[in-house]
């Protein structure tokens, strides 16, 4: 291979300016050297060592090369294309703009809400790559793009694993130069394809976020690294009082150095980030310093016993994040026992679940409002005691549950928007009415849900009496 | 040239067809049989014509350990398969016997190397089990491909860079990039008695000019190659190994 620099030709493309040099390989932006592209911005990709190199920077650029092609969505960079290893090898994929998040976490600590926002949008990038069968294994600042839109984008696949390809890298390495600080106690121990490795990457990222400094710091040598398998960091209030409760709970929970006692999915730790208020507490919620000797080495014995962690693929399809529409504005309606009967049944089904009750109530119009004096605080506070009163006698733990009054005039995308928002796997909500007369808003939303759902949709119908079976034959017949 | 692999079809003409009719509808251009056509299934004859056809007209064809001991000498097999063989042996006319005889151990075409078990001593049959026997059939076979059957479960073998191979348990349906940069070992899969749970048939689909590999399980009527077992004088349990795929 010749010399690679801006003005090179690599594939279809002509290399611009450098972006990026590292261990990892080289990124420059490219022109396309006839036609248009691909219809976005354009960086190549190429290794650092050149063809034959031989080195590890090739085997993680033949990964991205392998997956790449397999990964979609809005948090992956899209594909355009690639060389093959044994000619030219190189990766021409969408520039990503945005700021890195290694240069938000330059102005670390941030408050709160931001850190929530930001770590929210991380989680959702990683469900969805979860969700594809891929666990990326090297999740630090450097490989996270924040858009202006507040979506965020993961880049560099050169050590992620995906279940349905080989894993080239294996045993030959682990991680990468530079994301010690933020790497997994298991991936210390040589074990990978587990997703909730990434959640510990998460945790760390959040930790750094919110108090300016990594968990444990950035350790340079092995023996520094292998404090994580059995120890939880200082709490971050230690560092930062200003860090909420709910938050410190989140990020301590995504560090636990057992994979079984973090998150099982993304989907809960972005859940979590969007709705504090939902955020069971725990002890470490409160704490202010590190745990102490004897706790620390309780957790050293739990961790010199750790069996190998079971499927985690399989553990996360089993934590779904259930939505239930219930109509509060017609408490009388057959239908709700039903309902509450499907709820539970479903999550009987899981061991660790979250669960999303959601009224969508129509706001009246105004004159109405103010003839009533029903004010819309007022409506919002009587409708969230209907939905209290209405999961009451599911015997929910409350940081399963979360509750939802939403006024909107359009209930179907309202619970769409919901859906998707919190990576729902199911969606359980009423039948239209057997009459069509009756309850008409029902059937435009069943029917819109079921269309426009991103998963799947459980249509709950109530037993039909015979008296009500016979009349709606009567009204089919008359049709 | 898009490649068929098919190994242990092992006398099940139901689960042949239908390997055959996948691959032809998925513009397979070349067939690759790697061994033990015969011994446990009811239908060795009419799966050694197939393979005759199929070999007249192009197709790599090595000789399988079940296909060796047609000729006679089935010491090492266990009790099981020699009963299959003594009577697989009276149901082959002369003309399959004379195919079965003389199929090479292991045959080569430009970066592939075509082998039943491993490369290493072919005539030994060793089950290419683990990253140590795919480095050393491998390594003996000198090829950048290396395409076997024997193991009945399908399984993909690659090089890695300092030396050894990794292991990886293939997913059905999902076309693996395998550069020639590297060496690959690929067990196909048995089109005739998969034993890991699943009843249905495997191959796999080599795309030479892609450089990918794609492991497909084949669905087909595998009760009615059972019941042909259990109707013959066959040892029953190879009839409720097909229907139990074990």
């Amino acid at each position: 291979m010749d010399r690679i620099e801006p003005g090179s030709q690599v594939g279809d493309y002509v290399l611009g300016e450098r972006i990026h040099a590292g261990a990892m390989g080289r990124i420059y932006a490219a022109m396309p050297l006839y036609g248009t592209g691909p219809g976005f911005p354009v960086v190549v990709k190429v290794p650092t060592l050149g063809r034959g190199g031989g080195g590890m920077d090739m085997v993680g650029l033949e990964t991205e090369i392998m997956l790449m092609p397999e990964l979609s969505g809005l948090h992956v960079p899209r594909h355009v294309a690639s060389g093959a290893l044994a000619t030219f090898p190189y990766l021409a994929m969408e520039r990503i703009e945005g700021e890195g998040l290694a240069a938000i976490a330059e102005r670390a600590p941030l408050g709160a809400d931001e850190t929530a926002r930001l770590g929210a949008a991380i989680a959702d990038a990683l469900h969805s790559l979860h969700t594809q069968g891929v666990v990326h294994h090297d999740v630090k600042p450097e490989n996270v793009i924040v858009r202006t839109d507040g979506t965020a984008v993961l880049v560099d696949f050169g050590f992620a694993r995906h279940e349905r390809f080989p894993d080239l890298l294996g045993e030959e390495m682990h991680f990468a130069a530079g994301s010690a600080a933020y790497v997994s106690p298991e991936q210390l121990r040589d074990r990978r394809g587990d997703p909730r490795s990434d959640l510990y990457s998460l945790g760390a990222m959040l930790y750094e976020l919110a108090t300016g400094e990594p968990p444990f710091g950035f350790p340079a040598t092995l023996a520094g690294m292998r404090d994580r398998l059995w120890r939880m960091p200082s709490p971050p209030r230690a560092a930062n009082a200003k860090v909420p409760p709910w938050l410190q709970e989140v990020i301590l929970h995504c560090l636990e150095p057992d994979p079984a006692r973090r998150y099982q999915s993304a989907a809960h730790v972005s859940f979590d980030l969007r709705n504090p208020g939902e955020v069971e507490l725990t002890r470490r919620a409160h704490e202010t310093e590190a745990p102490g000797f004897w706790r620390q080495a309780r957790r050293w014995w739990r961790a010199v016993g750790e069996a190998p962690a079971r499927n985690a693929k399989a553990a996360g399809s089993r934590t779904p994040v259930v939505m239930v529409a219930v109509d509060t504005s017609h408490p009388d309606d057959e239908r709700h026992g039903s309902i509450r009967w499907t709820a539970r049944q479903v999550l009987s089904l899981s061991d660790d679940y979250r669960v999303i009750f959601v009224s969508v109530v129509a706001a009246p119009a105004v004159r109405e409002e103010a003839a009533r004096n029903d004010t819309s605080s007022a409506r919002h506070m009587r409708h969230v005691a209907l939905l209290r009163q209405w999961i009451e006698p599911l015997g929910l733990p409350a940081h399963r549950a979360s509750l939802h009054v939403v006024e909107s005039a359009d209930p179907a995308g309202t619970l769409l928007a919901l859906a998707r928002q919190n990576h729902v796997d199911l969606i359980v909500l009423g039948a239209p009415a057997p009459d069509p007369m009756r309850i008409a808003w029902w059937r435009s939303v069943a029917s819109a849900v079921t269309a426009g759902a991103h998963c799947s949709v459980h249509v709950v119908r109530a037993p039909r009496r015979e008296g009500a079976a016979a009349r709606e034959r009567s009204v089919t017949g008359s049709a | 040239m898009l490649w068929a692999l098919f190994a242990d079809v092992h006398a099940n003409l139901e689960a042949l067809e239908a390997c055959l009719e996948d691959a032809r509808g998925r513009g397979a251009q070349r067939f690759a049989l790697l061994g033990d056509l015969v011994g446990y299934g009811a239908d060795p004859g009419a799966v050694t014509e197939i393979a005759m056809g199929l070999t007249a007209s192009g197709a790599v064809s090595v000789k399988g350990n079940h296909d060796q001991a047609i000729e006679g000498t089935a010491s090492y097999l266990n009790d099981t398969a020699r009963a299959a063989i003594e009577w697989t042996r009276g149901q082959l006319e002369p003309r399959h016997r004379d195919y079965l005889a003389q199929l090479p151990m292991v045959a080569r075409e430009e970066t592939i190397c075509f082998v039943h078990a491993s490369a290493d001593a072919p005539h030994r049959w060793t089950y290419v089990d683990g990253t140590a026997a795919a480095w050393r059939s491998t390594q003996a076979g000198g090829a950048t491909y290396t395409f076997s059957g024997h193991v009945h479960d399908q399984g993909l073998y690659f090089e890695r860079p300092g030396g050894g191979m990794g292991a990886f348990r293939p997913v059905p349906g999902t076309a693996i990039p395998v550069g020639r940069h590297r060496r690959w070992l690929a067990i196909a899969g048995s089109v005739g008695q998969p034993r890991d749970g699943n009843p249905a048939a495997a191959y796999a689909l080599f795309d030479a000019a892609a450089e990918t590999l794609t492991f497909h399980r084949v669905a087909y009527d595998h009760v009615a190659a059972a019941r042909k077992i259990e109707a013959s004088p066959l040892p029953p349990h190879l009839a409720y190994r097909v229907r139990k795929g074990i």
